[in-house]
C-alpha cells in the first residue's frame, strides 16, 4: 500500500499529470502516492513526466482499463 | 529543466485553453514556464471583480466595458454563434470532465507558472495593474521578455 492515493478517474489528459504534479510537491521525500486513473494517454504520460523529474515508478499495474501507478517521492 | 515562454497573444476561450494546456502540462513536467499576456490575451487575466483604483479618460472606459472581463467571459475563434457555441462548447467540456480555463489558471499558479502582463497594451487600453488576477506575478517589458525567451528552448506565440 502507498502513503498517498490519488484517485483521477474520469479525468482526461493533462489533469492526472497536472493533479498527480500537486500531490507529489505536498509530500515529504521517500514517501510513496498510487496515482489511480483510466484515461490510457495518462498511463504513459505520468511515468515520462516523472521519470526525468528523479522521482522512481515503483509498479504499473492495469486491470479491466484502470490503471494504477505507484511513485516514490525521491526530491 | 527546459524553460517554455508563452507570448498570449489572442483573447479568444479556445486559443488560451490550448496555451494552458501546454502551460500546466510542462510545468507539471517540472519545467520553468513563463506566460506573457498581451494584447487581446490581457483579458484573460482581468479580474471580474476588482476595480480600476486611478480614474479613466472616455476611451480606457469604453474598453474596459467592451472588451471580456475575464477568463469566463472570453469568446471561441470559431462557432461562438453570439455566445451560443461558447455555451455549448462549456457543457460539452463539463460533460467530458475537462475543467475550466479559470480552474486552469489556479493549476498553473500552483505549479509555479509565471504570469506577466505586457505595458504597452495595458496603456492602449487603459487598463491598471490593480484590475488583475491575483495569479499576476507583475508587469514587463519586451526586454524583458526577450531575455525570459532567449534563454528558453521553447518559445510559443498563441
Amino acid at each position: 500500500m502507498a502513503d498517498e492515493t490519488l484517485d483521477c478517474r474520469g479525468l482526461i489528459c493533462p489533469k492526472p499529470l497536472i493533479e498527480t504534479q500537486k500531490k507529489l510537491r505536498k509530500m515529504e521525500i521517500g514517501k510513496t502516492l498510487e496515482v489511480i486513473g483510466d484515461f490510457p494517454p495518462s498511463k504513459k504520460e505520468i511515468p515520462d513526466a516523472i521519470i526525468p523529474q528523479g522521482h522512481e515508478i515503483i509498479s504499473l499495474t492495469e486491470k479491466d482499463g484502470v490503471w494504477h501507478i505507484i511513485i516514490k517521492k525521491m526530491k | 529543466m527546459p524553460k517554455v515562454t508563452i507570448v498570449m497573444f489572442s483573447g479568444d476561450l479556445d486559443k488560451a485553453l490550448s496555451a494552458f494546456v501546454i502551460a500546466t502540462g510542462a510545468a507539471a513536467m517540472g519545467w520553468d514556464v513563463t506566460i506573457v499576456f498581451t494584447f487581446w490575451g490581457i483579458n484573460i487575466v482581468r479580474d471580474e471583480k476588482k476595480k480600476a483604483i486611478r480614474r479613466k479618460d472616455f476611451t480606457s472606459k469604453m474598453f474596459e466595458l467592451i472588451m471580456p472581463k475575464g477568463a469566463n467571459k472570453l469568446r471561441l475563434s470559431k462557432m461562438n454563434m453570439l455566445g451560443l457555441g461558447k455555451a455549448m462548447m462549456k457543457k460539452r467540456m463539463a460533460a467530458k470532465n475537462v475543467q475550466s480555463l479559470r480552474q486552469f489558471i489556479k493549476d498553473a499558479k500552483e505549479l509555479g507558472v509565471k504570469f506577466l502582463v505586457c505595458g504597452l497594451p495595458m496603456e492602449i487600453m487603459g487598463l491598471q495593474k490593480e484590475e488583475f488576477i491575483d495569479e499576476v506575478d507583475g508587469i514587463c517589458t519586451v526586454s524583458e521578455y526577450l531575455r525570459e525567451a532567449k534563454g528558453a528552448e521553447l518559445n510559443l506565440f498563441i
